[in-house]
């Protein structure tokens, strides 16, 4: 059962992830080289994907896409656990207490903010940008993150080995720190999975709508944005931008799953 | 009861406040002053001082944020820098086509989920539940605007079935606004179907394992009776709190669909202000859609306590 979603979850991030390690490298094509004499060639053996409307090659296209996309949304991820994680275990420490009702509302703030409200406001602050889609989809992340370990970290507070832990004279952050942390790790890799593919999707979007990575950097949603247009004449340079999101996605999201059975055996169920 | 309702209305509030002084406060620090960019670079100082004046940018940053939010309250959004129009008309014009397309999404995720969560559970490790699954897993990762683009390239070009864009207006007739909605339904619905469909089928799921359903089964009552009558009652609590935090989700998704089919609508009218910066219109309509955010979650809560009397103490 559980390796039905790991392991093809497996390849396909591990394809995208090699496409956009290999890019830092060679590409088949240089990605900023504007030929509009060979544009809109469909697939040969030069250029495997064909070319787009500047003549730029798809596959190299992809390829650096890639790196973008998955950039985006690694760090995003990253700043939402890293301020998430310890304002959960420190609501978590402080249960029932001010601070825990001041994080969690707090929290409640943010999720009234959809990813979208957030890059559209700091956007029409500080123009469009990928490091301004970072920020918003971070942001969105943090409350993510801090409910998942507040929720987790409470449960663990009951049991007996915390309470040893206090015994033997160790404070609430060091507790949360050696024993918490380590005990909700699985569960903040497998939530990481998710909003690592919910992260794809969002910079994809903004980037789609021109609120993320600007040109002449290549990004997925950008290249379907441009694609829009030519859909009548040319819908190929629709169609591998778009796969290739939703296949890292999917891909993404079936690691997650299978992580979540192989990490955890009590959730090994058949569902 | 009326204490937890007393308690989430003042937490309600207080979201609601800080909420507006977050938007406020974003969109004030803004760079440069709407009255000179309005005017150009060649604009005479008097002429600035006189728009700025009018707009009433000359007033105190406290002063316009409780202008701001006294006339939010009264239905005054203030009058957009570009288009001299009240902005509360233009949110209202606008409306009438982001409002049915949510509502449109929301009424075909729920009808596409319902009963594929219930097959699917009912056939629970079947071939339908494998595909029904399957399938889910594709509509959540598909981005929506590319799905939209398909439908585009599918519905309108090749089959010519639907436009691929535009809308007529409600006063071209009911059934040529909404099949001028109906792609863009189609394409924010899917993502949240899939979602509901996994929510319906586990709740179910969850639901069927309990011990009054096998007595309802012991009683003499059939698989589908017992189902009906007991089973998807019960499954139904989870499920209408997701369909409720749907109806923000796709307000707010709705403003990236809005753009692929050019629907004028409140998406399209953000992304118009940003250009142009006319900052008053982001920061209401910005406003405008986290309060549909805040308020559905408060519908949900209050809905999930008078089911379920438990919650009622929680928090």
């Amino acid at each position: 059962m559980k390796l039905r979603s790991l392991l093809p979850g497996a390849v396909l991030v591990l394809l995208f992830f090699s496409a956009a390690l290999v890019s830092y490298l060679w590409t088949p094509f240089d990605v900023t080289l504007i030929d509009i004499k060979s544009r809109f060639q469909s697939s040969s053996a030069v250029h495997w994907l064909g070319t787009d409307h500047y003549g730029r090659d798809m596959l190299s296209m992809l390829m650096v896409g890639a790196r973008t996309s998955i950039a985006v949304a690694i760090v995003a991820v990253g700043i939402g656990m890293l301020v998430g994680v310890p304002l959960g275990l420190a609501a978590a420490a402080n249960r029932g207490r001010f601070l825990d009702e001041f994080i969690m509302r707090g929290n409640d703030l943010v999720f009234a903010f959809p990813a979208l409200l957030i890059a559209i406001m700091i956007t029409a602050v500080y123009g469009a940008g990928a490091l301004n889609a970072i920020i918003a989809i971070g942001i969105f992340n943090i409350p993510v993150f801090a409910r998942l370990s507040r929720g987790a970290a409470l449960s663990l507070w009951k049991r007996d080995f915390i309470l040893a832990a206090r015994a033997a004279g160790k404070g609430a952050s060091r507790i949360s720190v050696e024993h918490i942390l380590p005990n909700i790790m699985n569960l903040l890799i497998v939530q990481g999975t998710i909003q690592f593919s919910l992260g794809i999707l969002a910079e994809a979007g903004l980037s789609f709508v021109g609120l993320g990575a600007q040109p002449p950097i290549p990004s997925w949603g950008r290249m379907l944005a441009d694609s829009q247009t030519l859909i009548m004449t040319e819908p190929q340079l629709a169609l591998y931008p778009g796969l290739a999101i939703l296949l890292t996605v999917l891909g993404l999201n079936l690691l997650g799953d299978g992580l979540r059975d192989w990490l955890d055996p009590r959730l090994r169920r058949e569902r | 009861m009326l204490h937890y309702l007393i308690k989430r209305t003042l937490i309600l509030l207080a979201t609601l406040i800080v909420a507006s002084l977050v938007v406020f406060v974003t969109i004030e620090v803004v760079p440069g002053d709407p009255a000179s960019y309005m005017l150009g670079l060649n604009a005479q100082e008097d002429t600035v001082a006189a728009l700025r004046a009018e707009l009433g940018l000359d007033k105190s940053r406290v002063a316009r944020y409780f202008s701001w939010v006294g006339g939010l309250v009264t239905g005054d959004f203030g009058t957009s820098y570009t288009y001299r129009t009240p902005v509360a008309d233009m949110v209202a014009d606008r409306m009438w086509v982001s409002l049915p397309l949510a509502i449109y999404a929301l009424l075909l995720s729920t009808l596409i989920a319902f009963p594929a969560g219930v097959y699917a559970a009912s056939r629970r490790g079947g071939t339908t539940d494998t595909v029904v699954m399957a399938l889910t897993q594709l509509g959540v990762a598909i981005p929506n605007f590319w799905f939209a683009m398909l439908l585009v390239l599918l519905f309108a070009i090749n089959l010519g079935w639907f436009s691929a864009g535009g809308f007529p207006g409600w006063d071209a007739g009911v059934f040529q606004a909404l099949k001028s909605l109906t792609l863009p339904a189609i394409a924010l619905a899917l993502p949240q179907a899939s979602i509901l469909t996994r929510v319906m089928r586990s709740s179910l799921l969850d639901v069927l394992n309990e011990d009054y359903m096998r007595t309802a089964r012991a009683k003499g009552l059939t698989r589908r009776q017992a189902l009906w009558k007991h089973a998807l009652r019960n499954a139904m609590v989870p499920v209408l709190t997701i369909i409720g935090l749907q109806f923000s989700f796709l307000l707010a998704g709705a403003i990236i669909i809005e753009n692929v089919f050019y629907l004028p609508g409140l998406g399209r009218l953000i992304f118009q202000s940003i250009a142009s910066r006319d900052l008053i219109v982001v920061e209401s309509v910005v406003m405008l859609l986290v309060l549909a955010v805040v308020l559905v979650t408060f519908l949900v809560d209050l809905a999930y306590a008078w089911v379920d009397p438990r919650l009622r103490g929680a928090r």
